[in-house]
């Protein structure tokens, strides 16, 4: 086995850990969640604003590694606008992308779904840091959840 | 003079020798020689630990204590012969006060549940460092969410020292027990447990010491000591997994509750009734770990073998070379002492702003290996403002070459994500 770090650390990602997109917390939200990586104690708060079932804004701050940072940038980018069925499938398909092993098969369209969290397939080779990649994103799915169950 | 001083005298330490003991040490990784720095999380084993679980196996597996026939007997004898092994290695009085555990952390509760749980109620204080590995903190939280006991804690400088007399003032007419690390694995920092035993045992005190880091990288006399339990792991001193350590004072152990139930530990059991059986056998219940016991007996003799005293030594020089060319590493923060004076050879440190995943995944890929991750000691992280470090620790395989190229690794790192 070979590594090659370029194809974790992709151009994009790094982008997004140097400048962090939709990143500090704030008002009005709906919801609040903090997960943490029990495993490197890496933390993130995420708060998300719903209005008439559309994701209207996802805020956040967070403590971790360049993956972790970065995909919590993405993440919030893509699903700002997001009808809240749209936000959670696209969670579901980095979900499954990031379970690929480096083994996934993306169709065109999923890849223009998810975007720049495309960039996110080379760490799926890396089982020690799929957890990174997913911290925000499961944030965003219980905060989102939660906003929905609280309307 | 001990027979390992002597050695040390005699012939200066070659740790090209002690390499070719340990034959996953000539591996790569990546196409990369491996320069292994993640001792502090699990050791590395000589052939003499692989040739004795293998031994064990294809000559003489059986139950222990439990047959009459030949193997049997040859496993029993195998796994008793390893308990002297290891009573020798800590100078304890007797095999009758040395227990195979599965490791420090079942060690560690089998104190706090066969001894402090009857023994420990409402108010009464146990204290333990601010730098203790969540294995000898969670079982005393255990004692203070059930019996309402309380958690005093002994702080460390900005350095990452302990002063005794941080710990003396922690001291007060409820503290019952002090449950403290020979050695903090996140830090580095060496405890003057001696020190800290007589203090304590002047105010009629008990002492357990967490010996997993200490027990390896120092020599240890658990009577010189004087503490009342020592606890260590097989898997960090070069013997396999599953097989630890609970060192305990006659008397302490006479006094304590078995902790699990079931075979080997009792002298009868009726529908009506229970005795237990004598230590150390009260608190093994069960089919025990073996050929890891066996194993570890072996792995304790190999490190007598080669002089715990020369490892020391050694690593201590090790220790301040590394420390040393750290500081040629511009934006490098030391977290723990930055002399290898009263520390060991574990050194936990920052890049910059840099996260130690990042910082261990670019080392992952020249074949170094270090530990990112708050070390199980979330408290200490805490203390020093981290969600975690990256550590370099040494053993006594380790060279200075792999020092060199854990810094030449870092400058790598640093110019990887442009700082």
């Amino acid at each position: 086995m070979t590594v090659n770090l370029d194809s974790m650390y992709q151009e994009i990602i790094l982008d997004h850990y140097r400048n962090p997109h939709h990143k500090g917390l704030r008002d009005p939200y709906d919801a609040e969640v903090h997960h943490v990586n029990p495993t490197c104690g890496d933390e993130v708060t995420v708060r998300v604003k719903v209005v008439d079932g559309t994701v209207e804004d996802v805020s956040y701050v967070s403590q971790g590694c360049s993956i972790s940072q970065a995909s919590t940038s993405v993440m919030s980018g893509l699903v700002v606008g997001k009808p809240i069925e749209d936000a959670l499938a696209l969670q579901e398909k980095f979900l499954s992308l990031m379970q690929s092993r480096g083994q996934a098969d993306l169709s065109d369209e999923d890849e223009d779904e998810l975007d720049d969290a495309v960039a996110f397939e080379g760490v799926s080779k890396y089982p020690a840091r799929v957890k990174c990649a997913l911290l925000g994103w499961m944030a965003m799915k219980s905060a989102v959840t939660e906003a929905e169950a609280s309307k | 003079m001990p027979e390992s001083e002597r050695a040390a005298l005699a012939a200066p330490y070659d740790v090209e020798a002690v390499r070719k003991d340990f034959p996953i040490l000539s591996r790569e990784v990546y196409g990369k020689p491996l320069v292994y720095l993640d001792n502090g999380a699990s050791a590395q084993k000589p052939q003499v630990v692989i040739d004795a679980v293998s031994h064990a196996y294809s000559n003489e597996y059986a139950n222990v204590h439990r047959g009459l026939h030949f193997l049997s007997n040859a496993a029993t004898e195998a796994y008793e012969a390893a308990r002297e092994n290891v009573r020798r290695f800590l100078n304890a009085p007797s095999v009758d006060d040395i227990v195979f555990t599965k490791n420090s952390t079942e060690a560690i509760n089998t104190v706090a549940y066969g001894w402090g749980m009857p023994k420990l109620s409402e108010g009464d204080e146990i204290v333990v460092s601010i730098m203790e590995h969540h294995s000898n903190i969670v079982p005393w939280h255990f004692i203070r969410e059930r019996q309402g006991a309380k958690l005093v804690w002994v702080p460390v400088d900005d350095e990452g020292a302990f002063h005794i007399e941080d710990f003396e003032k922690s001291l007060t007419e409820r503290t019952k027990l002090v449950a403290i690390t020979h050695m903090s694995n996140a830090l580095g920092t060496i405890v003057p447990v001696k020190e800290v035993c007589r203090i304590a045992h002047e105010r009629g005190i008990p002492v357990l010491v967490d010996g997993s880091q200490g027990a390896v990288h120092l020599p240890v006399d658990v009577q010189d000591i004087d503490c009342d339990w020592y606890v260590m792991t097989g898997h960090k001193l070069y013997g396999p997994s599953g097989i630890g350590v609970l060192y305990g004072k006659k008397e302490r152990l006479a006094e304590m509750r078995p902790f699990q139930g079931g075979g080997e530990m009792i002298f009868d059991v009726t529908e009506e009734n229970v005795t237990y059986n004598d230590p150390p056998h009260r608190f093994e219940a069960g089919t025990p770990p073996i050929s890891q016991a066996i194993a570890l007996g072996a792995a304790v003799d190999y490190l007598t073998g080669v002089g715990m005293d020369a490892i020391n030594g050694y690593e201590h020089e090790l220790t301040e070379y590394a420390l040393s060319r750290f500081t040629e590493v511009d934006g490098l923060r030391i977290i723990g002492p930055a002399t290898a004076e009263s520390r060991g050879a574990a050194i936990s440190f920052a890049i910059g702003d840099l996260h130690p995943h990042d910082v261990g995944q670019v080392l992952d890929e020249q074949g170094i290996a270090v530990r990112v991750g708050h070390h199980c000691a979330r408290p200490v992280c805490l203390r020093f403002g981290v969600p975690a470090t990256t550590r370099a620790s040494f053993y006594l395989y380790t060279t200075r070459g792999e020092i060199d190229a854990l810094v030449e690794g870092l400058d790598r790192v640093k110019a990887f994500f442009g700082i």
